[in-house]
């Protein structure tokens, strides 16, 4: 049925994937071989929870970038719901309502965003560097800087549970990619996401009210943030103003390690999920071959700025 | 269909009267009074600053007037914007802005038109109806897969053609339509465009090549300091006369309204 154009193209394609693959490969060969912990089933979980964060983070920051934006306040978002939620949790509201109001939070904050820069025409780097900053302060402010803790149990399910043999972080992860991939790819929103990331001038002349659908963009990921939060939150059974720190650095490390253009326009879910179980793993191995944790924090620079670098020498040859 | 083209022959498509734009305290346009008209091929010529592209961005709804009137097969607005523009039939075809290099020939031809099955894109009807509508205008594209990023110039000025007819325009606006192109392609490009003329759409070509106009247009108007200055037929003048009214040698006659 394929001809041998057809395959190359398809590996031309894909060949950002297919080395991430073969590196996440190598990686856990390694790591199989140095430490006897790899394969236990604490460690696998350990990673399967640290990457579906960063999935779930990564689906929201993947449609971001394909339209040539960035979303900084990632972070300051996960904080934020976690707090919302905790703190209504304690003042006796209802498990779904306080799960309902954290998410909300989390849309409300990317509408605003969104709002700022589609209506305004602001640059996406200063007002989400911008609202990073209010939104942690806003969290700050309302738990006066303690941590809040103890929840009830069905929302603890949804940072430790187990739902069919797997974790539920894992299966939240699953819902929000495979979302992410059939919005992106066969709707028209997710071509709107492409077209405003490719050249948002000519889907505004063909009468596309871009300004929506830019907001739109930042709002999932404001979801996406805010059910990030949640489930660390119901993790750790304790909401920490000072939770998320970073999420948004990995977040974006991911997005352009799995082949997402910064130019915009070009990128894929598939890639950031790879990149997210790479990064997962490689911070998990730092961690069981005991290398300290300023290394990893050295090691993720490092990695976006490998990852920036060769997109750019990738784009450059085609 | 083709009752509706045949009812067009002839008929007025857009009608401006009076249309006045500044730019903070720069008068881009100063009273323009114009009708344009399908089966017509209308030039729009003038010197750099004189108001063209004012004048057609007012036409295609991305700029309000600040007074005056646009009239539609009979309707008027005081102004439009490009959702209302295109509804109305009107589109232009913009260089190089007009097309997403990263999707395809079909996502480009039906960028904000796509056509959808519940909330999903229906691609294949979306790749069939591309096939057809290049086949229509005659134009030579590899596959409707491709992304536009890798084809000519004169393919993805054929493309953005394709896709102001598919969006379903009636007056086409062409600003620099061969600009930075070959011999061969701006050939392929003007039949395209006359093509559309003989199926009765109203035609408006911004160009600074004077030749061209010649060879292709109807009708020439000419732009001076947001004012038009001459209307006419092109059997009624030569390059000569309308290079002596664009450098300001003749006109005087039409400034003093």
């Amino acid at each position: 049925m394929m001809n041998e154009s057809t395959w190359k193209t398809l590996l031309s394609r894909h060949l950002s994937q297919l080395l991430l693959i073969a590196a996440l490969a190598g990686l856990m060969l390694y790591l199989s071989a140095a430490s006897p912990f790899f394969w236990q089933w604490e460690n696998l979980r350990n990673i399967a929870d640290q990457s579906a964060l960063m999935m779930i983070l990564g689906v929201g920051m993947t449609l971001v970038i394909i339209a040539g934006g960035i979303d900084l306040s990632v972070g300051a978002i996960a904080a934020l719901s976690g707090i919302i939620m905790a703190l209504l949790l304690k003042s006796g509201t209802n498990s779904t309502a306080a799960l309902t109001a954290g998410l909300v939070v989390g849309v409300l904050a990317g509408l605003s965003t969104g709002g700022l820069i589609s209506r305004m025409r602001l640059n996406p780097f200063i007002v989400t560097l911008a609202m990073m900053s209010v939104i942690r302060g806003v969290a700050l402010i309302l738990s006066q800087g303690m941590p809040v803790y103890n929840f009830p149990a069905e929302v603890t399910w949804l940072g430790k549970g187990f739902a069919a043999g797997l974790p539920v972080p894992l299966w939240l992860a699953l819902a929000v990619v495979l979302a992410g991939v059939l919005v992106l790819n066969t709707t028209r929103f997710g071509q709107y996401v492409q077209a405003i990331g490719g050249n948002e001038e000519a889907l505004h002349r063909s009468g596309v009210q871009v300004r929506l659908y830019k907001t739109a963009i930042y709002a999932l990921s404001g979801f996406c943030a805010a059910l990030a939060g949640i489930i660390v939150a119901a993790r750790l059974n304790t909401a920490e103003p000072t939770a998320g720190w970073m999420f948004e650095l990995e977040a974006i490390a991911a997005v352009i390690l799995g082949g997402t253009s910064m130019k915009g326009g070009v990128g894929s879910v598939a890639g950031t999920v790879i990149a997210c179980l790479l990064l997962g793993v490689l911070r998990n191995g730092l961690t069981i071959l005991s290398i300290h944790s300023y290394y990893q924090q050295l090691l993720i620079g490092l990695i976006i700025l490998f990852a920036v670098v060769s997109s750019e020498i990738r784009e450059g040859i085609s | 269909m083709n009752d509706e083209i045949e009812s067009r022959i002839d008929q007025t498509a857009v009608k401006l009267f009076g249309i006045h734009k500044s730019f903070a305290s720069v008068a881009a346009l100063r009273g323009i009074d114009l009708s344009i008209n399908y089966g017509q091929i209308l030039a729009l010529v003038g010197d750099n600053g004189a108001g063209k592209s004012t004048l057609i961005k007012i036409l295609t709804g991305v700029h309000a007037p600040d007074r005056g009137i646009i009239e539609i097969e009979g309707k008027s607005y005081l102004r439009l914007n490009p959702a209302l523009a295109l509804n109305k039939g009107i589109s232009a075809v913009y260089q190089d802005l007009a097309l997403v290099d990263c999707l395809d020939v079909a996502g480009n031809l039906f960028l904000g038109r796509e056509p959808t099955r519940g909330p999903f894109i229906d691609k294949k009807q979306m790749r069939s109806r591309s096939q057809e509508l290049l086949q229509r205008l005659q134009l030579a594209i590899p596959s409707v897969t491709t992304p536009v990023k890798v084809l000519s110039g004169g393919q993805r000025q054929g493309i953005a053609i394709a896709r102001t007819v598919n969006m379903g325009g009636k007056t086409i606006v062409f600003d620099e339509p061969t600009a930075a192109m070959g011999v061969k392609e701006t050939k392929k490009v003007l039949e395209t465009i006359c093509k559309l003329r003989d199926q009765n759409h109203a035609i408006i070509v911004v160009s600074h090549n004077l030749h061209q106009v010649f060879a292709i247009s109807d009708r020439v108007c000419v732009l001076q300091h947001g004012r038009i200055i001459g209307d006419l037929l092109v059997g009624q003048t030569s390059p000569e006369h309308i290079v002596r009214l664009m450098t300001g040698v003749e006109g005087a006659v039409a400034d003093d309204e």
